[in-house]
Formats: structure tokens, sequence, C-alpha cells
């Protein structure tokens, strides 16, 4: 009896010092050193230029995740001259900033800069445009793979047992592009085994419109019972599209991007076919979210090296929806 | 040599483009067909309106380098004022007030300040893309708003089973060529370009032919950038830092339009415009990578210049006066 009388009166008493402490608060431990980890810390982004629809949208999603925190967000546009590009990241390795995120124009340029600057003590992320060199962090879409799904799109939109002339071609941006590269790689790891799939043209238009409209121009007049077309950006295959429409063909047009809302609108009146979308502002947040975990963890730069793969989704008009594509931030 | 004395480099590139034309007909099927011929002329129309432009200029003892960048910023600022619910024809005046008013201090900067045409049509090639970029419009590429359909037609339209912008070519390069053959100031302009000072020894008002000169050529670039925003439905402002404007030059420069002035009409032009349409077009009918066209393209132009530099060297005036 006294056993039970004792155990309740225990039991009472935790029961109120458990309420007690349930109306101050307990503090969550891990709150003042997460907060600490951030303030004064400093991130530096080096896109190819900013002033279009990915870096722009990389950008504010970066600043609305770090600013909070009380990080500061610092960019250096090049403005898409690669030399430049280079002299920003030199310069910033002696302004030591903690993180610098970059977004390589090409496969060679940066490479042995990104080496000193984790050398140098800075982590360095990159974005969607891989490096020869392997830094802390790489977020961006697993070209080899997407081309290898995009090639199997066109197997099977275009073969002669699916009703298509078997006739595709494709419209890179830059040769030296990680984006062209890998792609070309993984398009070609499908087309190999399916030869009933005639590659007519492969070219590149430097991601500009003007071009990519007078080679789909061309290459149409050339091939009209061509089948597809798969351009390597959304932006530029504006062009592609144009050429399209003023054949008068069917000609199916498979394009890629950010999944900004330009492209649910080109989807919805018809201007592409479909859309491979790496979604940008998901792709912010990855960064975001390893920048976090970088200051965190506090290790030495070029400690561990991370890949995150962006998911990709293939948009048509049938399964888009209002939240499928994105918009821009109005600018202040 | 005496056999090909007398031959302008506007008849070696005519020549060089009929037997590239020869040449492609023969070896690939379907070049010479209609619909290929006129893809490819549409293909290069917008180049050779700004080729009518730059070659004014250039007659004139001039040169524009500004032209590209002031297209691409001032057919930009039109697009994303449609954009912003404005009334299509008060954009499409504006942006031309704007470009017309560049194109005024381009030729006040050379004409009464004296500053040599290429510095100053450099630096405000440069000036106008910054202010473009920082100040009229957000992103690098312009879309064409819903509401500015009507420019469409310019760039993908047909007429009589002919694309649009042949038209405003033809059209361009007809009025560019009565203008230098009979309007007074076309020949002035000629003048001038052939001997500054001897012209206004003559009584030529050469400062105000000089801005008008700079005032053409930004109307026909405005021009130029109004078909190219119809025929791809937006406006790229990379074009303004891309080595467009060398295109351009080149295909004034392989036309035979000497850059020492005086010289050359619309027709030479329309010569190297059609050289380097031809080339385009057969070597991507062929699939030839992109940058080995790039080194096919230069080895042809460097042909072209070296057969005229041999076949007409350079005489006593222009070895004093220089190319530029």
């Amino acid at each position: 009896m006294k056993l039970i009388k004792t155990s309740i009166i225990a039991a009472a008493l935790t029961l109120s010092t458990g309420v007690a402490v349930a109306q101050e608060g307990i503090d969550d431990p891990t709150r003042a050193p997460y907060y600490e980890s951030f303030i004064g810390k400093k991130v530096a982004y080096v896109p190819v230029a900013m002033g279009f629809d990915l870096t722009e949208g990389w950008a504010a999603g970066l600043k609305e995740a770090l600013e909070p925190l009380g990080v500061t967000f610092d960019i250096r546009d090049p403005n898409w001259s690669t030399d430049a590009g280079a002299q920003a990241i030199t310069s910033l390795i002696s302004e030591k900033p903690d993180v610098i995120v970059v977004h390589n124009p090409d496969v060679q340029s940066y490479a042995r800069l990104l080496k000193k600057a984790e050398e140098a003590g800075i982590y360095v992320v990159q974005v969607n445009m891989r490096s020869s060199y392997s830094t802390d962090v790489f977020v961006g879409a697993d070209y080899v793979g997407m081309g290898e799904k995009i090639g199997q799109r066109l197997v099977d939109v275009c073969s002669p047992a699916n009703g298509g002339s078997g006739k595709v071609a494709i419209t890179q941006g830059v040769l030296t592009a990680a984006a062209s590269i890998y792609q070309m790689q993984g398009i070609s790891n499908v087309l190999s085994k399916h030869p009933e799939i005639q590659l007519v043209s492969n070219q590149a238009a430097d991601w500009d419109a003007t071009k990519a409209k007078n080679i789909a121009a061309t290459v149409i007049q050339q091939n009209p019972d061509l089948c597809a077309i798969t351009g390597f950006w959304d932006v530029m295959d504006v062009g592609t599209a144009a050429a399209i429409k003023e054949s008068g063909k069917n000609v199916y047009l498979l394009t890629q991007g950010g999944g900004n809302r330009m492209a649910c609108d080109g989807l919805a009146n018809g201007t592409y076919s479909e859309v491979v979308v790496y979604f940008v502002p998901g792709q912010a947040r990855d960064m975001a979210t390893m920048i976090k975990q970088l200051l965190q963890l506090k290790q030495p730069a070029g400690t561990t090296k991370t890949t995150l793969f962006t998911p990709l989704t293939f948009l048509t008009k049938d399964n888009m929806t209002p939240a499928s594509c994105w918009d821009l931030p109005a600018k202040k | 040599m005496q056999v090909f004395a007398g031959l302008s480099q506007e008849r070696i590139v005519f020549g060089l483009a009929l037997l590239l034309c020869i040449l492609f007909a023969v070896a690939l099927p379907g070049f010479l067909t209609a619909d290929n011929i006129l893809n490819l002329v549409r293909s290069v129309s917008i180049l050779g309106i700004l080729g009518v432009a730059m070659g004014l200029v250039v007659i004139g003892r001039g040169i524009d380098l500004s032209l590209v960048s002031l297209m691409a910023v001032s057919v930009a600022w039109t697009l994303s004022l449609i954009g912003r619910d404005m009334p299509l024809a008060e954009a499409l005046a504006i942006g031309l007030v704007f470009s017309l008013f560049i194109g005024a201090v381009n030729g006040w900067l050379v004409g009464y300040v004296e500053v040599p045409a290429i510095f100053a049509t450099l630096a405000m090639g440069t000036l106008v893309y910054g202010f473009g970029r920082y100040f009229l419009f957000d992103l690098d590429v312009v879309y064409m708003p819903d509401s500015a359909l009507q420019i469409l037609w310019l760039g993908q339209g047909k007429l009589f089973g002919i694309p649009v912008p042949i038209f405003v070519f033809a059209v361009v390069c007809l009025v560019g060529y009565l203008f230098l053959r009979y309007a007074r100031s076309g020949r002035y302009l000629r003048a001038i370009g052939d001997n500054l000072l001897a012209a206004r020894v003559a009584g030529v008002p050469a400062r105000p032919i000089i801005v008008l000169q700079y005032v053409l050529s930004s109307l026909i670039g405005y021009i130029a950038g109004i078909v190219t925003a119809g025929s791809v439905a937006s406006m790229n402002t990379r074009l303004a830092i891309s080595t467009y404007v060398y295109d351009v030059i080149l295909v004034v420069v392989l036309g035979g339009i000497g850059l020492s002035g005086g010289k050359g009409n619309i027709r030479n032009v329309i010569v190297g415009t059609l050289l380097i349409g031809v080339l385009l077009n057969g070597m991507t009918i062929m699939d030839i990578q992109y940058t080995v066209q790039n080194v096919i393209k230069g080895i042809i132009l460097l042909t072209a210049i070296m057969i005229d530099t041999i076949l007409n060297p350079r005489d006593e005036q222009t070895a004093q006066q220089g190319d530029i």
C-alpha cells in the first residue's frame, strides 16, 4: 500500500514538474549553434551570366534561403565572358568568402581555379554545369542520364515501329558546355542500339534562337519527313519552334530547361511538344541545404564530395499543372 | 593575269557564290529547289538588311560598330514596353525614336566632335547595351508578348508564297539604291566618303550629312531588329556582345565596299550576303560540325579578299588614307 502511495506521489510530482517545465519551455539544444554557424558567413555566386531564367532563379532561391540567416550573398556577374568569370574567381580566392557557388561555362576553364579555391579553404558548390574538377558539392541534372532518357523518348516517338519516320535532328548549344557533351554521350548510348533511328543533323546554335531557327529550317527543308528535333535549351528553341511552325510540318519538338513559366506557356500554346525540366527552385534549395550542412560541419574544404542529381520531369501539355512551372520574382 | 584585270571584288565574290551554288546543286540533292533557295535567302535577309545599313555608313567613310547593339536594345525595349501593356504603335514609336536619337548622337560625335567613327561607335555600343540591360529590361532574352502578334508577320509571314523578311530586305535594298543614286544627300554621302576635304571645299554640308549617315543606319538597324523579333518571337540582347556586328562588316567588305570609303553600292551588299547564305545553307545540309564550319567560312572569306588584293592592288590614294 505504501509502495503504491509513494509511486502515486512520485508520479504526481514528476507530472507537475513536467508541466512546470513545459510552461517555461525548454531550449532546443541545436538551435543556438545552428544560427551561430551562419552569422557573418559569406557566399559568393559566379554564374555564366545573370539575366536569364536559370541563373536568376538560383540567385533568388539562394538569397531567400541564406540571407535571413545572416549570410551575405554576393553576385559576381561575368556576363558570358569566361575571362571575366575566371578573374572573379581569382579575386574571390584572395577575398576568402566561405562558399563559392559556381556555374561553369565549360568543363575546362575554371577547373584549376576551383581546385585552388578549395585549397584556400573555400567550399565550392557547382551548379548544373560541371567542371572536370569535382568539388565539395555538385547540384544539377544528370546530363548523361538525361541524354539517355531523351534518346529513349526519340526512339519511342519516332521509331518506324510506332509509325514515325525514324529521322531525328539535334540542336546543341555550345559544343564544349558540359550540358552538351554529357547529353550527347547519353543520346548516343541509346541511339547506337537503335539503328532504325537516323540522326540527320547534329548542329550547334550557340544558344541563339535565330541560329537555331535557320538550322531547323534547312534541316526540315532537306528532310520533309523529319520526325523530331531535340534542342538543348527552351529559350533557344523558340527559334526551332518558329521554323517548324513556318514549315507547316508536324515535327515533334522535345526541348529542356529550368521549368520557368515560359516553358509551360510554350507547351500550352503548342510551341513545344515536350519539355524536360530540371526544377530550378528545387536546385536552389538543394544548394542552400548543402551550404548549410557544410557551414555546420566545419570540415576543411574538399573533404567530402557530394553529388545531388536533380530529378527530371518530362512535361507535356497533358501532364502539366499550374505548379509545374515557376515564376521569376519581380525585380526591385 | 591580264585576262582577270578589271574583275572587281564584287564579281569575284559573285563568281565564288555561283561556283559554290553549282557545286552544291550537283553534290547535294535538294539544294537547288525553290523552297530551299527561298529558305536560304530568308535566313540571311536580316544580315543583308544590316549590311545595307553598314554599307551606307562605310561608303561615307565611317563605320558603325554600335549597329547590332543598338538594334538589340531598342527592339528589346519596345518588346518589354508592349509586355507592360503599352499599345503596339506607341511602343514601336518609342523604340524607334530611341534608336534614331542614339544614331544622331553617334553622328554628332563623329561629325562635330570629330571622334574617329570606330571609337565613337564602339563606345556607344557598349554604353547602349549596358544602359539597356540595367534600366530598360531585366532579362537577356525578351519575349514577344501576345499583344504584339502583328510583328510576327514581318518575321514569319508569307506574301505570294515568299517569306516576308525577303521582301523587307528587297525594299530596304531598293530604297538604299535609290537614295545613293538619286537623292542629293545620297550623292553627297558618297562624295564625303571619297574625299571629305574636297567635298567640303565644293560646298557639301559635310557635318549634317555625317549625322544623317548614322541616323539612317540606326533606322535600318531598327527595321532589321523588328524583323528579327518577329522571326523568333523574342529578342536576344546577347547579340549586342556577340561577334554578329563583325559578320555584318564582313558581308559589306566581302561584297567589295572598300573600308576607305566612297566605293561600292547596294549591289555589293547583296552579293556578299548571298555568298554567306549559300555557304551556311550548304554546310548545314551537309551537317558539317559547327567549329569546322567556322574554319571553312574563314578560309573562303580570306580567299576572296586575297584574290581581290592581288587583282586590285592598293592605289596611291588608299595608301595615303589607309583602310579605315
